[in-house]
């Protein structure tokens, strides 16, 4: 009597394990034409300089012998498909080649700066979910069915504006409240927990603005629904109400917008580190871009572009496995 | 743009966002003209003497290493930043439109693979690739433009995208060609006005963005350089001295903040203004006290002490002055099943959330009295309310799709009840939620349990949520419209099973429907409601053979039977049921009724006991329960 259906059930879920993996392979295969680009398109970056790029960061007075020597270490003198494939490999050996300017292996200074930049984002990206996703639904339990009008005012205005100002203007008003006014952290540099409460806030707070928002709004949405009545229906607590019942559903949504601003958020490392004077890969972007050192930049652009699709990459997977109705897992 | 539009634009400029939005945007163009031409030549008055300095009366906003005045200086350096800004984002309209059309234009393999590269490059933050490209093209003004129209270019691209295929998809376009309208004219009179609105908001949120790309860019030292200067420099040259004069970071801080900010309220005031959301009213009256009617129940003995529900003159009422449910007074014995029927906006949903505590928020309820198994949860404080409700009333709602939790899994939603009212283990409720589907007939109950919603069909969900509601023992079920939205075939089984949950149980029901049929087969007793009243108390036998009311035996004579002429069109009640809001004197159903004299548009008739367990609202009530006068009337169907 139990066979049929239990059966039944089992097929259901093979079925649904099969969608989730067909899912899986389209957006892996997705993930592969991306990069696939992304070092193509960070390959022709150098081709695209005009001139001569090699002499173009050596500078007019360098000897000829020496820029020639650095144009056959870039492999610039074989023919462009060779140059290509050789790039490709290499890159996928985690070799992005020498400095021209210093002549260090970039492949070396990625490893040493790049870990504090994704502690930074990393760090900066989790506080942002953590602060910005309570806070919203508490903000829609208080103003829900319209209550509150002054609270939602007092927020949306407030979010408003700090979502509209860029990180590094943030960053500028931390360091002048907290560094300047009254001693409370360091400015600079990359010692210990303190040093890490600015840039974190700096990076963090405008993505928490706009994250809340939308998660407050979402929340609205949810707690309007038919479920969310049967769950008052059944007398629960708010606390279950808000955290089981509401919450659950309001994290496609939220997820998607977090994995937007997770790029902004990349991006927006590059600014506060140059502000904090953080030892990481934004300093070392922006004074590679200044000494027109190519190769460098190329890296970082590679790591920057990886990190971007990679993070796009785990929040569409998540998305697929959250949804238990896995309504994504047909695009 | 059309007439209606530019009123909605005017108005949504009259908002003190619009207002401030552009007057400030007129500020920054008269600025950007004017400055250079002014202070030029104070800007760059060298003052060694004063170098360095922090706010002083001829320096108010300090002086830079040279000593030249920094407000003069963030002034005149309107002019480039906002310049470079919306020659960027211009730039990049250029580039991302005709891109982003290639899709509905070209189609095909060409088309799919624009679109994905426009999705592609949507991904990757416009700050970094700004830089990337100002690294090809080379520091410098020139580079940061560039770079930063290549990097807004995608979202132009994704948005003539989404226009083009809207527009090429839309009638009027059909209808033009096939009019033979040319092709210029088409662009020209055709497409440009439907794009042009949302290609202006997207201009102007992209010149903002573009101005705070440009001033990163130049105060990461990769944009402007010396001796041109723009807010972008001037902060980063401020930020070097924050320590010994703050002073000289805000005032470029500020002008950044500020113009950013203008561009990108200004472009939200115009979407708002194309959205036609520029004015929002809040319509508040306040209730008439004469809407409500003083309603008094016929029946004055006091209920018996035993009554698992007793209201009497309940009212709900929501601000604005509406009024939906109006005076009604009833009671329900133990294990007894009472029916509710009337036409949807009859108020019989609305009178059970009341009682079920299940109101909207803004609802308003009032009762002269209000006892659920004896108390008065109005009365009761939170916990002790949620304690008599959660455990001795169960509610099934009209639409199981949307009544169950789609995120959660089924035994979850089951089983919280018990772990929340009786304190259960997790494997004392998951028990009891298998028995409880059982009892519903759900068969293979623990593997149901593991199941989401969706993996059950209508029928299914429907038995799942009264099983939810029998996890606690419920002492009243109230059932709306549990039927409603189910086949045929799965309406006579959730009808069985409420029916046997009720006896099995001992517990009493409240059947909400709209269909007599529905209730007539499981209640004994029925309310029947129209505008927000009870207009006939009766017994089930009474209410298919001799009903009082006009409306009852208009709504019975709507039942098709096994004997009804399939010939002859459907019986149906000519007329529209009053809305919430009117406040007429007389008996609601009149303008609709057949035997209306002029006393029933004048005077509201009582409910008045008939027989022991018959009440009704009637000047002229019938005597043989024939619906004279419906029958044959074509209108809308009951």
């Amino acid at each position: 009597m139990t066979a049929a259906p239990a059966s039944l059930g089992r097929r259901r879920t093979l079925w649904a394990g099969h969608t989730r993996s067909a899912y899986a392979l389209r957006r892996s295969a997705r993930l592969l034409v991306s990069l696939a680009l992304l070092l193509t398109a960070t390959f022709f970056m150098i081709h695209l300089v005009p001139g001569d790029p090699v002499r173009a960061a050596l500078g007019p007075t360098a000897p000829a012998s020496l820029v020639a020597e650095r144009k056959a270490a870039l492999g610039l003198d074989k023919p462009l498909v060779t140059q290509y494939v050789d790039y490709i490999g290499n890159v996928l050996h985690g070799d992005f080649g020498t400095s021209l300017i210093s002549g260090e292996s970039v492949t070396e200074m990625i490893q040493q700066r790049g870990p504090s930049t994704l502690k930074l984002g990393g760090i900066a990206f989790l506080v942002a979910i953590l602060v910005a996703v309570p806070l919203g639904i508490l903000m829609a339990a208080l103003t829900r069915d319209s209550r509150r009008r002054g609270a939602e005012l007092g927020f949306t205005a407030m979010t408003g504006a700090i979502a509209a100002i860029p990180s590094f203007l943030i960053a500028v008003a931390l360091v002048y409240l907290f560094a300047v006014t009254i001693h409370l952290f360091p400015v600079a540099g990359r010692a210990g927990f303190s040093s890490y409460v600015l840039p974190v806030a700096a990076l963090a707070l405008a993505p928490i603005a706009s994250l809340s928002r939308i998660v407050r709004v979402e929340g609205l949405r949810v707690l309007d629904q038919d479920y969310i009545r049967t769950a008052r229906g059944k007398r629960l607590p708010s606390r279950i109400v808000y955290v089981r019942h509401a919450l659950p559903n309001t994290l496609t949504p939220t997820l998607t917008v977090a994995g937007l601003l997770l790029g902004g958020l990349i991006a927006g490392t590059v600014l506060v580190e140059n502000i904090f004077a953080w030892p990481g890969l934004g300093t070392t972007l922006v004074q590679s871009v200044a000494e027109k050192d190519y190769p460098t930049v190329q890296a970082v652009a590679v790591v920057f572009g990886v990190v971007v699709l990679l993070a796009n990459f785990a929040v569409d997977i998540a998305l697929g496995v959250i949804d238990p109705r896995s309504t994504i897992l047909d695009t | 743009m059309s007439e209606p539009s530019s009123s909605s634009f005017r108005r949504a400029l009259r908002t003190p966002v619009g207002v401030a939005s552009t007057l400030g945007l007129l500020a920054i163009i008269v600025l950007a003209i004017v400055a250079p031409i002014l202070w030029s030549a104070d800007a760059a008055h060298l003052d060694i003497l004063n170098a360095s300095q922090g706010s002083s009366r001829a320096h108010p906003l300090g002086t830079d290493a040279l000593g030249r005045d920094i407000l003069y200086r963030v002034l005149v350096a309107t002019r480039l930043s906002v310049t470079l800004a919306v020659v960027a984002a211009g730039l990049g309209a250029l580039l991302g439109i005709p891109f982003g059309a290639v899709p509905a234009l070209v189609g095909g393999r060409i088309g799919r693979l624009a679109s994905g590269l426009i999705n592609l490059s949507v991904a990757f933050p416009a700050l970094l690739v700004a830089i990337f490209v100002a690294a090809v093209i080379g520091v410098g003004s020139h580079g940061a433009v560039i770079g930063i129209a290549v990097a807004t270019a995608p979202y132009f691209a994704r948005l003539s995208q989404t226009l083009s295929s809207s527009v090429a998809g839309s009638e009027y376009l059909a209808a033009a060609r096939m009019l033979g309208v040319g092709k210029p004219r088409l662009l020209a009179r055709h497409i440009l006005p439907n794009v042009a609105e949302p290609l202006l908001i997207t201009m102007t949120i992209a010149a903002g963005d573009a101005l705070l790309a440009l001033a990163g860019l130049s105060f990461l030292g990769l944009g402007v350089q010396p001796p041109q200067y723009d807010w972008g420099r001037m902060l980063s040259e401020g930020l070097d001295r924050i320590y010994v004069t703050p002073i000289v970071a805000l005032g470029p801080a500020v002008a950044i903040t500020l113009g950013a900010l203008t561009f990108s309220l200004f472009g939200e005031v115009l979407a708002k203004a194309a959205a036609g959301g520029g004015v929002r009213r809040w319509q508040r009256a306040e209730i008439g006290a004469a809407a409500v009617a003083p309603a008094r129940p016929a029946r004055r003995e006091a209920a018996p002490a035993g009554d698992v529900l007793a209201v009497d003159g309940l009212t709900v009422s929501f601000p604005g002055g509406s009024v939906p449910v109006r005076g009604v007074s009833f009671e329900v014995a133990p294990g007894e099943i009472v029916g509710i029927v009337g036409e949807s906006g009859s108020g019989k949903t609305l009178t059970a959330m009341a009682i079920a505590d299940l109101l909207p928020a803004s609802a308003r309820l009032e009762a002269s009295r209000l006892a659920l198994f004896g108390q008065d949860p109005r009365m009761l404080g939170d916990a002790q309310r949620r304690r008599l409700l959660g455990r001795s009333l169960a509610v099934v709602y009209q639409d199981p799709m949307s009544a169950l939790n789609p995120a959660l899994r089924i035994g979850t939603q089951l089983a919280e009840v018990a772990e929340v009212h009786d304190g259960a283990s997790k494997t004392v409720a998951r028990e009891r939620a298998a028995d409880r589907l059982r009892s519903v007939r759900i068969g293979s109950p623990e593997a149901r349990l593991r199941q989401y919603p969706h993996e059950f069909s209508g029928g299914m969900r429907q038995r799942a949520v009264i099983a939810m509601g029998l996890m606690s023992e419920p002492k009243l079920i109230i059932a709306d419209e549990p039927t409603t939205a189910l086949d045929v075939t799965v309406q006579q089984q959730i009808l069985r099973l409420l029916r046997e949950v009720s006896v099995s149980g001992g517990a009493a029901a409240i059947l909400i429907s709209h269909d007599v049929a529905v209730v007539s087969q499981l209640c004994k007793r029925v309310l029947v409601m129209y505008a927000g009243r009870v207009v006939e108390e009766l017994d089930v036998d009474t209410l298919v053979r001799v009903p009082a009311h006009p409306y009852t035996a208009a709504l019975v004579a709507a039942v098709p039977t096994m004997e009804s002429d399939r010939a002859r069109p459907l019986a149906s009640i000519p007329g529209r049921a009053p809305s919430p809001y009117d406040d007429a004197p007389g008996c609601p159903f009149a303008p609709r009724c057949p035997r209306a004299s002029s006393r029933c548009l004048e005077e509201m008739p009582p409910l008045e006991r008939r027989s022991a367990t018959h009440r009704a609202a009637c000047w002229h009530p019938l005597e043989d329960g024939t619906a004279a006068g419906f029958g044959t009337v074509e209108g809308v169907a009951v």
